[in-house]
């Protein structure tokens, strides 16, 4: 516990301590999305997050952007363990024959209203796999795609300047 | 040991043995060809000898060639320093040979994915279920790594059929393939009497991706982007083994300073791959504050990644025949620099987590896998050493590992408080290889250029965070690649983690799972 205590005190808030370029960006776009979410969503944007056949980068990626540096649920996103609690499916990698069926099950589950995201190249296209015998369609062809997020795999930066553009735009 | 040095001690075993043909491929491999009549006995015997667990086990399809399928057996000599590849002909007309599965366990799975992929039976495997072509949406009878096969398939489906533990007062429970938390799709069906696991059965290739034949085709530099992505977290180590291979087959030695700083950049991905994994198993014992610091330290390494080569995950950075991204004096002083407030940080985070009695009580004899069962599975890498089993590539293959005094870490009780203080002691350890390595840098890192335009296959392998990430390249007389075949330490450890949960309650598998931190993407291909 006493350890706990002084690395608390020591560490202070994190957010300090890293390239202050960096921190100020990451704030900006933040304290906006939060208010955009407070507006249009009632006070919090839940998402469910699937893998349908990524290689894992993109959900590390999106673990750091919950990490203290980034801390996504401080602006109001926070990521759940059900669908049945996500106003939005993030789907990464591209869709392998296997979890198509858990996709549309998992989208199935969500309440209305719902949107899809797709995060990553992969989620795109398919990326360097589209060839393969095993992967399906693209997920905009099976599920209605709302948003974007490119990169590969998106640095946790991009990913929520990307959900703050989308939710300006949103009606 | 070279090749007839192997061969006679083959021959106490199996008096009337006789090799077909065999060759010292490279200095650190030998390739032994016998007949399929005496292919099972030899690989008893090479098992028995080493010994090694099957690292690889693989078919090839050269019926269009020379009317056969090959059939390779990948064996390791640790302390000879030699990989040893026993291959045998199938000729087409009768495409099955004999299982080695139960004999040796970890020969078992590799079966099944030969069978489901190529079609070729091993005749006594018990268990000939599908893995990766689930039986839901793939028909019958096609086999994807078979030359000839075509996209559209036909044929029936069926159902997959879970091992069922029956009895008064046994439960089933599902899991998956969506789990919780932002992670990879499997399916875990626990059997639980009252609390305890009784058994937990694994069913993966959920994120199956057809890697293996998507690089069919591809010439070995455009490959290198795909091997990247075949697992996110090791794509370095990847491209590390798949660079090798194709550097050995055209005959390319690195520079001295790429293998140097292929060594820094390992030690990068595996000690983010570490903290993370402390950060995961802080998380699921509920122990947030740790957890939280935790998770800076990696978002402090992939920055510092971010720093030395323009991408958090190492990607873009190796090439054939070198590496495209030098460590100069500047962005060495940004690596030593960082490594300091990182490895400050660490140490803290392990006083915190050491200092709560809370914790150990949670970790401690939890998710036991002991070292007979391990040795039994042919587990590899981390968790091998956790159970006490010493094998690290490190160690035994590395020459610049070896004049930096490498230690190699191993812990006795393979319970989850093992493998988190391996991932201690590892983290350190990695620590201060970067920095010796840092002090060895000197040069220009040049790219040297080979093309291959011959066929020849040859193998390549990295210790990855998790163990040693192989990949068994095979290219035709155009220089593309005709076969490539990739083994993740994953798939030879999942089995382990259903003997380890044995006996443990289910809110603990969580905590048991992220103390293995076994790859999704990496096992199912």
């Amino acid at each position: 516990m006493i350890y706990i205590l002084k690395n608390r005190i020591l560490k202070g808030i994190v957010t300090k301590h890293i390239e202050p370029g960096l921190v100020k960006t990451v704030e900006s776009a933040g304290w906006e999305l939060k208010s955009l979410i407070q507006e249009r969503f009632g006070r919090s944007l839940s998402i469910r997050q699937v893998d349908t056949g990524s290689c894992g980068a993109c959900q590390s990626e999106i673990i750091a952007a919950n990490n203290p540096l980034y801390d996504l649920q401080r602006f109001g996103i926070s990521f759940v363990a059900s669908p049945r609690h996500a106003d939005a499916l993030l789907v990464t990698g591209c869709v392998s024959k296997n979890m198509l069926i858990a996709l549309k099950k998992t989208y199935a589950a969500m309440p209305e209203p719902k949107f899809v995201i797709t995060c990553g190249d992969c989620a795109f296209d398919g990326g360097g796999f589209k060839d393969s015998y095993y992967i399906c369609e693209e997920v905009k062809n099976i599920l209605p795609v709302a948003l974007h997020i490119p990169g590969c795999p998106p640095r946790p930066l991009e990913i929520i300047q990307v959900l703050l553009r989308f939710l300006r735009k949103m009606e | 040991m070279d090749g007839s040095e192997i061969i006679s001690s083959i021959k106490k075993i199996l008096p009337d043995f006789s090799a077909l043909l065999a060759a010292q491929d490279y200095p650190d491999e030998i390739s032994i060809k016998v007949t399929p009549r005496i292919f099972k006995d030899t690989a008893l015997a090479l098992h028995k000898i080493l010994p090694s667990p099957v690292m690889m086990l693989f078919a090839v399809d050269q019926r269009k060639l020379s009317g056969v399928f090959t059939v390779n057996a990948v064996f390791v000599h640790l302390r000879q320093k030699q990989w040893i590849i026993l291959n045998m002909d199938i000729a087409q007309e009768s495409p099955y040979f004999d299982s080695l599965a139960k004999n040796i366990h970890s020969a078992a799975l590799f079966e099944r994915e030969i069978w489901e992929m190529f079609g070729i039976a091993p005749k006594g495997n018990p268990d000939l279920r599908r893995m990766n072509l689930h039986n839901e949406v793939w028909p019958e009878g096609n086999f994807p790594l078979r030359k000839d096969f075509k996209k559209n398939t036909s044929g029936n489906l069926s159902d997959y059929k879970f091992n069922s533990v029956v009895g008064t007062g046994i439960f089933e429970v599902p899991v998956g393939p969506v789990h919780a938390g932002i992670i990879g799709p499997g399916h875990f069906r626990f059997s639980v009497a009252g609390e305890p696991i009784v058994n937990l059965e694994i069913r993966l290739g959920f994120t199956h991706r057809g890697v293996e034949k998507l690089f069919e085709g591809k010439s070995p530099p455009e490959a290198l982007a795909l091997a990247e992505c075949v697992c996110g977290d090791s794509s370095f180590a990847y491209s590390v083994a798949f660079a090798m291979a194709a550097e050995k087959i055209a005959g390319i030695a690195v520079s001295e300073k790429a293998v140097y700083l292929r060594g820094i950049f390992l030690e990068l991905e595996r000690i983010y791959n570490h903290v993370n994994d402390i950060s995961g198993i802080a998380t699921d014992v509920g122990f947030s504050f740790p957890a939280a610091y935790a998770a800076l330290i990696k978002e402090a390494i992939l920055q510092l990644n971010d720093a030395l080569t323009a991408s958090r995950y190492l990607k873009r950075v190796n090439v054939i025949g070198g590496v495209l991204i030098d460590i100069d004096a500047a962005k060495k002083a940004i690596l030593l620099d960082s490594l300091k407030r990182i490895k400050k940080d660490f140490q803290e985070l392990v006083r915190m987590l050491n200092s709560s009695v809370s914790f150990m009580d949670r970790v401690d004899h939890t998710g036991v896998l002991i070292r007979k069962t391990a040795a039994d599975l042919g587990v590899v890498g981390l968790i091998a050493r956790a159970s006490g089993i010493p094998t690290d590539l490190r160690r035994y293959f590395s020459v610049i590992h070896k004049q930096a005094k490498f230690k190699m870490m191993t812990q006795e009780c393979g319970d989850v408080l093992s493998r988190l203080e391996l991932r201690f002691s590892e983290f350190v350890e990695s620590c201060r290889l970067i920095e010796e390595f840092a002090t060895k840098l000197s040069g220009s890192p040049e790219v040297k250029v080979n093309p291959v335009l011959k066929p020849a296959s040859a193998l390549g392998y990295a210790e990855g965070c998790r163990g040693p990430v192989l990949c068994w390249l095979k290219t035709d007389a155009q220089g593309f690649i005709d076969r490539c075949k990739i083994v993740d330490p994953s798939s030879h450890n999942w089995q382990a983690l259903a003997y380890a949960v044995l006996g443990n309650i289910i809110p603990d598998f969580p905590v048991c799972n992220k103390s293995f931190n076994l790859s999704y993407p990496g096992n199912d291909l």
